[in-house]
Formats: C-alpha cells, structure tokens, sequence
C-alpha cells in the first residue's frame, strides 16, 4: 500500500513540473510581456527597462525559470498588483472562506445526492426516476452563475429571509481563530456568529452544490443499477437474504466505488465553480480573488491561484487513486 | 421438365436472396434506434427548432436589434426599463435596445459560439488524437503527457487561464478558450478507440492482404473510430455554450453591448436583476434549453451507437 502511494506521488512530480513550466510561459506570453502587463497604465518604455532589470526578466530564460521555481517553492508569487499584498497572504486569507463554502457545497452534493440516486435506481423507470434524471440533465445545463444570481434574488432581494452577500453580518463582530467563520462561532463561544455564518452559507453552497450534486445522482443511479444486475445479489436473493440486507451489504456497498471516485473529481472541480459562486455572493474567498485578478490583469496572483487550483486538483486525484487502492485491492497491482 | 427444375430452383434462390439478412450498417442502425427513441427525438426536436432559429433570426426579428431605439431610451432610468410596448414585444433591454429581437438573433451568436468552439476543438483533437493513435510510440507518449497535463487542470480554470491571455477580449477569445479546453478529450477519446481498432480483426485482415499504411488509416481505423467523437462533440456543443456564459459573466467575453449572444445577454444583464429580471431568465431558459438539446441528443446517440451503455 506504501508502495502504491508513493509511486502515485512520484508520479505527480513531473506533471507538477511541466505546469509550472507552462505557468512559467504562460506569464511569459502575455501581450506585452509581463513587464507591461505589470506596469499597466503607468507604463513607460524607462520604468519598463527598470522593472525588467529589478524582476530579472533581461536575464536568460532557463535562469528565469529557476529563479521562478525557486521562489515559488518557498511560497514567494511576488506581490499582488491590485493590493500590494503578498500574493500567498492573501491566499492565505481567502483560502479558509473557500475551503468552508465548498466543504458545504460537497456535503449538501453527497447527502441529497446519494439518497437521491439510490431511490431512483429502485424505482427505475417509474415517475421518480424520470423527474430525477430530468432533474439531474437541467442541474448540469443551469449555469451556476445564473442560478446563484436566482436564488439571491428570490430569498435575498424579493422575500429577504436570506442574507445576500458575504460571509458574515458586518454587525456581527466575531473572534477570528482559525479563519472558519462556522467554527470560530463555536470556539469562542459566539454562538450568534456561527447562526449568521451558516445563514450566509445557505445560498452559495446551494448553487456550488448543483454540478456535483447532479453527477453524484446520476451516477450513484448507474452505479446501483448496475449492482443489481450482478451475480451475487441474485445469489443472495436466493439464498433468501431479507431485501434490507441486500440492499444495504450487497448492493449499496459495491455501488459506492464509483460514486467515492466521482465525489474526489467533483471535488477538485470546485474551485471552479467557486469563481463563479463567490463573485455573485462576494464571498471574499479563492474565487473572489481570481475573478478580480482577471478583472484587474493581476498576473502575479493569477499565476499562483493557477498553479494552486491545478496543484490541489492533481493532489485531490492523487487522493482518488489511493482511497479506490484502499476499497479495491485489485486497482493496487495494476 | 428439366427446365422446369432448373426454374424452381432458380426461384428458390432469389426466394433465399430476397429474405437474406441485409447486412445493416453500424450508422443506418444507429439511425433507425434513434427514431424510436424518444429522447432523441425531442433532443433532436430542440436542436432543429434552434437551428431554424439561429438562421432565420435575422429575418424574423421584427426590429433592428442593434439599433437604440429613442421611444426605449427616453423611457430607460437607472430604475425602469421599458416592459412590453406596441412595436417592441418584449420592451428594451439595459441599453435601449428591442429585447425580443436581440433574443432571436442571439440564437444565431450562440450558435455561432458553440459550434465554431466545438469545430475548432474537434479539428485539433482529431488531428492529435489520430497522430497518436495512427503512429504510436515516442509520439502517442509524448501528446498523451501534454493531454494530461492539459486535464489536470479544472476545465473552467484551464479556460480562464487560456483567455486571460488576450490583451483585448472579444468572441474569439471565448471560442478559442473554449475549444482549447475540448482539445484533449477529443485527443484522448479517438486514440483510444483507434488504438481497439489496431488489433482487430479487419485492421489484421487489411494489413494481411498487403492494404497501404495510410489506406488503412483513413479508410478502416478512422471512420471505425469516429463514434464516440461525435458523440463527445453533440455533448460538447452544450458545455461550449455554458462555459462561454460563464467566461463572460467573469468579463472575459466580448465587451462590445452590441454583440447578441445568449452567455453575454445573461451576463449583462446579472446587474438588472432586480429592475428587470427578464433580462437575464430569458437568455437563461434559452441557454437551459438549448443545452438540453443537445446533451438529450448526445446521450440518444451514444446509447444508439452502443447498445451496451443503455440506461
């Protein structure tokens, strides 16, 4: 099992590598060079010349990219051109703001969808199971920005039972510990201040929740109907096994691999739908910050919210790999 | 008499050759599933309407839709758009133009959006995937790396990525940014189905009987391994124009007010919601639907075109 995972991690390596090298380019190849970019309306052809000397861009390209590597490693992305902050720092700020939006989005995803896709399959072909994969076809067309911009308005703006926007009430002047609004509540015993949060979380994490959402149901559905298809739940029938031990040791069991890998890639994929969740709902997190750097063309922070997404997105699949080793012994040997 | 023979047995065999099982092609019965099927054909239904639409547009919008017109905008407060009018069905639009003209022509934009996007992105996909798939070894490896690479990126972010590239944002930076997300699923998809092809049967029995190298390719691989991109390309159409909504909500489309397309209308219009909010649930539907369409459409088509996936 060792074994398995530290091949897994080895190979992360190299892909790791060459997306730096591409994030590398990538900034490279900005219209102008990143020297104008970085200048922006103040630029002039001397402060150009300057800047270039003071970021090392006259230098050769292959010592370019070390250097680049090197700072990255050590967690240095240069500042951000919108706040003049470090670019981990304010990483660092938004990161717990993301990770609690999406931790919520994933859980609403898995608890509605599992049921979900699992009462579908049982009653396949009848009523539920239409609505459902209707449902779960319409879920995925939604786009996200729309349907968090819906529910803003319908539970924020027309019937106002629902906060708008942000993570918390700006009346609510809350300890912050671990950067959890949630939890912070709870540590500080400011039980208000963990209500408000949760309140504001209600909204966002619904339209997050969608996509994943929609593709746990669908192929949690596959997946059991799949199951029941198999050898041994008939075997089991016939040994005369109450349906409630089939159902939940035999058939929900096995459909569950599946539905762990998807519930990992959906994972990753948050992020993405994060930008477009936390720009509608100002949420102030990961997102936020990447939609305003693209806004603003703030290239050091867009550089390493990339190279972030893309870094978690390989380690999340890493994760994937190694959970479905642990539930499946064969995929080990492969 | 022993004509008489020779002419029943003459007849017997035409007998034989008239109720023979006509070999049917994988796409004739590819076709005949899909009629009966009735979620291709409202899938396909949706996709036809649309398409009507989308070429039509121009010549059914009863007003200029890229005209502003003064009985609109002397109406238009940061507070009030105009609603239905004579002459202007669906009222103005944020900017004074006819709403329900601007929606019909979008059809056409947003076609214009997915299926540029979709074409480019299957042409490079093809192209990669059949190079890999046709010559393997050092060349399959080293596209196969860059294609996981390229997944090993959120699909969204590797597009946000791709138009932040663009000193000037405009149409194509969304359709490129979007076909470039499609590249390596294309890529991938048809190599691994050329790569079944290459150990079976008729690619064996072609390469036996002395067949060209490039003949088989084209003539035996290729065609036997498109199925599975055109259905990736129907599903594609659908997230090329939802992805495109979403690049420019984050500005990252075409900042021209002008432009009709559904993506940008809706994204234009997220400020209005409250004055409005027509403005945006129209475009919205629109895109639900359209998209609908076309994903109805690919998973009828997959089912069709293997049997074994039906569900």
């Amino acid at each position: 099992m060792l074994r398995f995972v530290a091949r897994r991690l080895l190979q992360a390596i190299p892909t790791l590598i060459i997306l730096s090298i591409l994030i590398f380019a990538w900034l490279r190849s900005l219209p102008g060079g990143p020297a104008q970019a970085l200048l922006g309306d103040k630029w002039t052809p001397e402060k150009e010349a300057q800047l270039n000397a003071t970021l090392g861009f006259d230098q050769p390209i292959w010592l370019q990219y070390l250097k680049f590597l090197g700072r990255a490693i050590t967690g240095d992305f240069g500042n951000s051109s919108v706040s003049g902050l470090p670019v981990l720092q304010e990483i660092g700020q938004g990161f717990a703001a993301t990770i609690e939006l999406s931790f919520f989005a994933i859980v609403i995803a898995i608890v509605l969808g599992i049921p979900l896709g699992y009462l579908a399959a049982r009653f396949h072909g009848r009523l539920l199971d239409n609505l459902t994969v209707i449902g779960t076809l319409v879920g995925v067309a939604v786009p996200v920005f729309f349907l968090g911009a819906l529910l803003k308005f319908v539970f924020a703006d027309e019937l106002g039972i629902l906060p708008p926007s942000g993570r918390q009430d700006v009346t609510i002047n809350a300890t912050t510990v671990t950067g959890f609004a949630t939890v912070d509540g709870l540590l500080t015993r400011e039980f208000d201040a963990t209500w408000d949060a949760l309140l504001h979380l209600i909204l966002p994490s619904i339209a997050l929740a969608s996509i994943p959402m929609a593709v746990i149901v669908r192929i949690t559905r596959a997946s059991v109907l799949d199951v029941l298809d198999e050898d041994f739940v008939r075997t089991a029938e016939s040994k005369g096994l109450t349906t409630q031990v089939i159902r939940r040791r035999h058939v929900l069991r096995n459909a569950l691999l599946p539905v762990s890998t998807t519930i990992g890639l959906q994972t990753g994929l948050l992020l993405a739908g994060a930008v477009l969740t936390e720009k509608v709902f100002n949420w102030g997190g990961l997102g936020s910050l990447l939609a305003e750097g693209i806004e603003r063309k703030d290239y050091p922070r867009l550089q390493a919210l990339i190279l972030l997404a893309a870094s978690v997105y390989v380690l999340v699949n890493l994760l994937v790999d190694v959970s479905y080793a642990i539930i499946d012994p064969r995929v080990r040997v492969s | 008499m022993a004509s008489k023979l020779m002419q029943r047995r003459r007849d017997r065999i035409d007998e034989l050759a008239a109720g023979a099982d006509e070999g049917v092609s994988l796409a004739k019965d590819a076709m005949r599933r899909m009629a009966r099927n009735p979620v291709a054909i409202t899938g396909a239904s949706i996709i036809a309407v649309f398409a009507v639409l989308a070429v039509l547009s121009p010549v059914l919008a009863p007003k200029d839709p890229f005209i502003r017109y003064n009985e609109l905008t002397d109406r238009l407060r940061p507070d009030a758009i105009p609603g239905p009018m004579p002459g202007f069905l669906l009222g103005s639009d944020q900017n004074g133009y006819d709403f329900f003209s601007r929606l019909l022509v979008g059809a056409q934009q947003t076609l214009i959006v997915g299926v540029m996007a979709t074409l480019i992105g299957v042409s490079i996909g093809i192209v990669l995937g059949g190079l890999a798939g046709a010559i393997g070894g050092w060349v399959d490896t080293l596209l196969m790396r860059f294609t996981d690479i390229m997944l090993s990126f959120p699909s969204l972010l590797l597009a946000i990525s791709i138009a932040a590239l663009f000193a000037r944002t405009s149409q194509w930076t969304v359709i490129i940014a979007v076909a470039m997300v499609a590249v390596p699923i294309f890529a991938r998809l048809l190599r691994g189905s050329m790569l079944a092809q290459r150990h079976s049967d008729h690619v064996l029995a072609a390469t036996a009987l002395g067949v060209h190298r490039r003949t088989i390719v084209f003539r035996h691989m290729l065609p036997n391994a498109l199925g599975p991109v055109i259905v990736q390309a129907t599903l594609t159409l659908a997230t090329a124009i939802i992805d495109a909504a979403a690049l420019s909500f984050l500005g990252l489309g075409d900042p021209d007010p002008v432009r009709a397309e559904w993506g940008l209308m809706l994204a234009n219009a997220q400020d209005y919601l409250e004055v409005k909010p027509e403005l945006a649930f129209y475009p919205a539907i629109a895109i639900i639907v359209v998209a609908l369409g076309f994903t109805l459409l690919g998973e009828s088509l997959r089912e069709a075109l293997d049997p074994k996936t039906r569900r």
